[in-house]
């Protein structure tokens, strides 16, 4: 950012900001919070070694994630964005059962209504992706995650989404 | 930890173990890539004020959960642990999709087949479907932008 105005983080740190910084795109002048809490959690040094092993293009996407990350640390010191994704590994695993019940319960009546029909196929339900080692391994057993202070990440996330846009491409 | 036995974070940052490190009891010598991975994100002495911030019977959970965080941001630096709650929202909308087709599909056969007994809870009440998919939707809007303030 030129100009007159040093972005938010040159504003935290009390440096110039010079004409190629690398936070300026990211961390306007005009909410110096965004970039407190980052600095809080990781670190302008991190975030800043971080940034630059990405693409150009990727990186907005990286500062965004990270913001998220660093009020989920904030508001939940413990857990941080953790507790939301066992409460979401919690709920696709409520939903898989009742879709296992749905299923046995047509296959059932299939079965009541014509004995020698073949039964609809079972819909396979575990998806394979890249982060099938962090999604498919759920969070070790002495994580208390199901009623403890990361309701208020939950709160969070049924008020608002990540991006405006489908960030897993 | 004696200065023989030092923890992971005290090896990698190679300095002394004192006795009453707090790094220590999280992060195990037997263990020195969890370290790297929380230190090349957070840093030491971030996790370190992190950990004091944290009443000392929650410290442990607390590790973990940054340990895991760090290592998600290592395997993905754009997303980190956003993309894993992204992609579980994802797969929470698709299930709730098959059941909704699921269910909608009982109720068919209960309308072609009406003569068949079935039992009070097969007996699909489509409304009280759609209500509960409607609440499920409610409880993850995806039409909101993410805000940097909570």
């Amino acid at each position: 950012m030129g100009g007159n105005s040093p972005c938010a983080s040159c504003k935290l740190l009390r440096r110039r900001c010079a004409k190629g910084c690398i936070f300026a795109p990211y961390f306007p002048p005009d909410d110096p919070h965004r970039f407190a809490i980052v600095h809080k959690v990781f670190g302008a040094s991190n975030i800043s070694k971080m940034l630059q092993e990405l693409p150009v293009h990727q990186r907005a996407d990286a500062v965004n994630s990270l913001v998220y990350e660093a009020n989920a640390r904030v508001r939940d010191p413990v857990y941080g964005c953790v507790g939301a994704i066992s409460y979401l590994q919690n709920q696709v695993a409520q939903l898989q059962m009742q879709l296992a019940v749905a299923q046995a319960e047509i296959l059932c009546i299939q079965v009541q209504q014509e004995p020698m029909a073949m039964p609809s196929p079972v819909v396979p339900m575990d998806g394979s992706d890249d982060k099938s080692f962090l999604l498919h391994n759920n969070l070790p057993q002495y994580f208390n995650l199901a009623s403890n202070s990361s309701n208020v990440t939950h709160e969070s996330l049924k008020r608002e989404s990540f991006f405006g846009h489908d960030m897993v491409s | 930890m004696s200065s023989f036995g030092r923890c992971a974070a005290c090896k990698y940052l190679r300095r002394k173990c004192p006795q009453d490190c707090i790094l220590a009891p999280y992060f195990p010598s037997s263990n020195p890539q969890r370290f790297a991975c929380v230190h090349k994100i957070f840093g030491a002495s971030n996790v370190t004020k992190m950990l004091q911030q944290v009443p000392e019977h929650l410290r442990a959970e607390a590790a973990e959960c940054i340990s895991y965080e760090a290592i998600a941001r290592v395997q993905d630096p754009v997303y980190g642990c956003v993309g894993i709650i992204t992609q579980l929202q994802q797969q929470i909308v698709q299930i709730h999709s098959e059941i909704m087709k699921t269910k909608g599909e009982m109720v068919a056969h209960h309308s072609a087949h009406p003569q068949h007994h079935t039992s009070p809870q097969q007996q699909g009440d489509p409304s009280q479907f759609i209500s509960i998919h409607q609440q499920e939707q409610n409880n993850f809007q995806s039409d909101k932008h993410l805000s940097g303030n909570f």
